[in-house]
């Protein structure tokens, strides 16, 4: 079924793959001196030396006030866009070097995502829009629609597999949208803003979701602008004018370098 | 679990791009609806116009083959000064004596006019000719008789008349009964019965038959024959158009036109196709417009649907997929307008020709080059979309506002 043009990239990305699968201890995704620079008039630096990784398993908020550029370092994260510079490095596999066949097929096989606004396809039931996360990584309906089910189950929407999403309340909507995210077995999810459209008590009940999820192994990012949401986080990462400001996994040492490294770049932001 | 597995696999299935391409028909079914009339008219009236006129002409190649294609016409002609010469009253019998001629009939023109009664004006003559006909006439022209009875050799005596049918319908007698009569030159003329239309002899249908000996008792006819027709093998039908003339009028051939009229009549159905470039020409400009129409849609959905663009390449489809998506989705909508437009010129054909008790015939060029016409606009109308939407990047395609 391989077709030739995407065989020698397949081969390669299957190859990283298999030395990723075998060590556990290399971080599911790097972000390594990444610099984003919107081109316009003035250029807009929307991230500025952001470096930190993170592991297998670990549950992750990034915090941040609107233009921080948490969204960018979203779309970063995700290998929906490219670093003006820096790495970013997804299961060992660097995203620079991949082109849009395979980075496509990476968000296909690695990557979940769950958007504040759900993007739910009204016209079919709960379990295909579910199983439509797995439709660009080539697995038959059948298969698909079986591990669909297994995914509403993880989010315990297990007994409305055929409802149309405009049958379902807020909450429930994006616990579809996480079992979309959830149904390709990814090795990180990533969520923007996941409690945004929900009112104070779903938005805890879907954050409570990701603690379940985070004591079954997923590896999750949460990127919200609540300070109170990102503090249930087992790790706390702070964004400001486009700099990590805070991680609060990082010993005293990164943290002092990280300190002594911020003025510097700040300087040239002003001049 | 099954990483490499699903990295081997990543062209999307026939079946999952035939749901995708669905998407917007679905979700939008008026629009899609309204997108594919202009599609499915353009097509109508394509396969309508080639149906019809096939259908038509088939119809008259049926009617001439049934009729025979082997009936010879032997008419006087002009003589050198310009006058109409004259057939031998002895050409028939000269003709009858080739060997591959089967029936010879004839029919002699009387000068005089025909109508109702004596009170009609005098100038209201309607184009109706008078001729003497031989007795076996209608079976060598390919005709019957519509009501009454034709001549035969007691009435071909007497002051009796047969009508041919478009001379019946301008004298306002659609059916005989006994002692109609029909002012014949000063004569009454007794109406013994009315023809079918005559195809392969058209002069046949505007003329009042009357029998040799009656036309010359009553009306100063001199037995001169005007028109002979002639029936021969159909093997030999070309040999026996040559040799007419010669044996018709051994002395002057030149004055005598011998035809063909089912040739004739062939080549005129092939002609009657000739308007049919405008109708087809009108056809193309409505798919034209439908192929706008298209084109706006699925311009209109790529703006409208960017959300759904940034999802899918978040769900990790390629360019690739969306161009395909969106190019199978504007394909779809023009390929539902075009079996629309079929089944329509169809029907309205089948509806015309059941009218007119004739057989149907679709040209395959009309219904299959209706469908490609089709399929070709979808892709032309729907490929700037499809290709705006799998250049837009997966950030700007998620970035609602």
């Amino acid at each position: 079924m391989t077709s030739d043009a995407g065989a020698v990239p397949t081969q390669r990305l299957d190859d990283n793959l298999k030395r990723f699968a075998g060590s556990a201890d290399q971080p599911v995704l790097e972000v390594d001196e990444v610099a984003k620079v919107y081109s316009g008039e003035p250029p807009v630096s929307a991230l500025r030396g952001v470096s930190f990784s993170i592991a297998r398993g670990e549950l992750v908020g990034i915090v941040g006030p609107s233009g921080s550029g948490k969204t960018t370092l979203l779309h970063l994260m995700g290998t929906l866009d490219r670093p003006s510079s820096g790495h970013v490095r997804v299961t060992g596999l660097e995203v620079g070097r991949l082109s849009d066949r395979e980075l496509s097929a990476l968000r296909a096989t690695h990557i979940g995502f769950v958007f504040q606004q759900f993007f739910l396809s009204e016209h079919q039931s709960v379990l295909d829009n579910v199983a439509d996360g797995l439709l660009y990584a080539g697995v038959p309906q059948v298969k698909r629609r079986a591990r669909a089910i297994d995914a509403l189950t993880m989010v315990g929407l297990e007994g409305r597999p055929h409802a149309r999403p405009n049958q379902l309340s807020g909450g429930q909507r994006q616990r579809v949208a996480v079992a979309r995210a959830l149904v390709g077995d990814p090795a990180i999810v990533l969520a923007d803003e996941p409690t945004g459209n929900l009112d104070q008590a779903t938005g805890q009940s879907i954050l409570g979701l990701f603690k379940d999820l985070h004591e079954l192994g997923v590896t999750i990012v949460v990127i919200t602008h609540d300070r109170d949401i990102a503090a249930r986080m087992d790790r706390r990462i702070e964004m400001l004018d486009g700099q990590m400001v805070f991680d609060s996994a990082d010993n005293l040492a990164t943290v002092t370098a990280a300190a002594s490294r911020a003025p510097t770049s700040g300087n040239d932001h002003r001049s | 679990m099954t990483e490499a597995a699903t990295f081997e696999m990543r062209k999307l299935r026939p079946t999952d791009l035939g749901r995708l391409s669905t998407v917007g028909l679905r979700t939008r079914k008026l629009r899609a609806g309204l997108s594919a009339l202009g599609i499915a008219i353009g097509v109508a009236a394509i396969v309508a116009v080639l149906g019809l006129s096939s259908s038509a002409s088939a119809g008259l190649l049926n009617e001439i083959s049934s009729l025979g294609t082997n009936l010879l016409v032997v008419q006087s002609g002009q003589t050198l000064f310009g006058t109409t010469a004259e057939l031998p009253v002895v050409a028939p019998a000269m003709i009858a004596r080739i060997g591959a001629v089967t029936r010879v009939e004839q029919i002699g023109s009387i000068t005089g006019n025909v109508y109702r009664s004596p009170l009609i004006p005098t100038i209201d003559t309607n184009a109706i000719t008078i001729d003497a006909a031989s007795l076996g006439l209608l079976p060598t022209v390919g005709t019957s008789v519509a009501e009454g009875s034709y001549l035969n050799a007691a009435t071909a005596q007497e002051p009796v008349a047969v009508l041919g049918a478009a001379a019946a319908q301008r004298l306002g007698i659609d059916q005989v009964y006994l002692g109609e009569r029909i002012w014949l030159d000063n004569e009454w003329f007794y109406v013994a019965g009315i023809l079918k239309p005559a195809i392969l002899a058209p002069a046949v249908d505007s003329s009042v038959l009357v029998g040799f000996a009656a036309a010359e008792h009553y009306l100063g006819f001199d037995g001169h024959p005007s028109t002979i027709y002639v029936r021969a093998k159909t093997s030999q039908v070309n040999t026996v158009y040559g040799l007419l003339a010669a044996t018709a009028n051994p002395q002057n051939p030149s004055e005598v036109d011998v035809s063909l009229p089912s040739t004739a009549l062939v080549a005129q159905a092939d002609a009657q196709g000739a308007f049919d470039g405008l109708f087809v020409g009108l056809g193309a400009v409505a798919l034209l417009v439908g192929a706008i129409g298209v084109a706006n849609i699925m311009i209109i959905s790529v703006l409208e649907r960017r959300s759904e663009i940034g999802l899918r390449r978040a769900l990790g489809a390629t360019r690739g997929h969306i161009l395909g998506q969106f190019l199978a989705e504007s394909i779809l909508i023009a390929l539902f307008g075009g079996t629309i437009g079929v089944g329509a010129g169809t029907l309205s054909t089948a509806v015309y020709t059941a009218a007119k008790h004739e057989v149907i015939v679709i040209p395959t060029l009309a219904w299959a080059g209706g469908m490609g016409a089709a399929i070709i606009i979808g892709a032309v109308a729907g490929l700037w979309p499809a290709m705006r939407a799998a250049r837009m990047s997966p950030t700007e395609a998620l970035w609602t506002v």
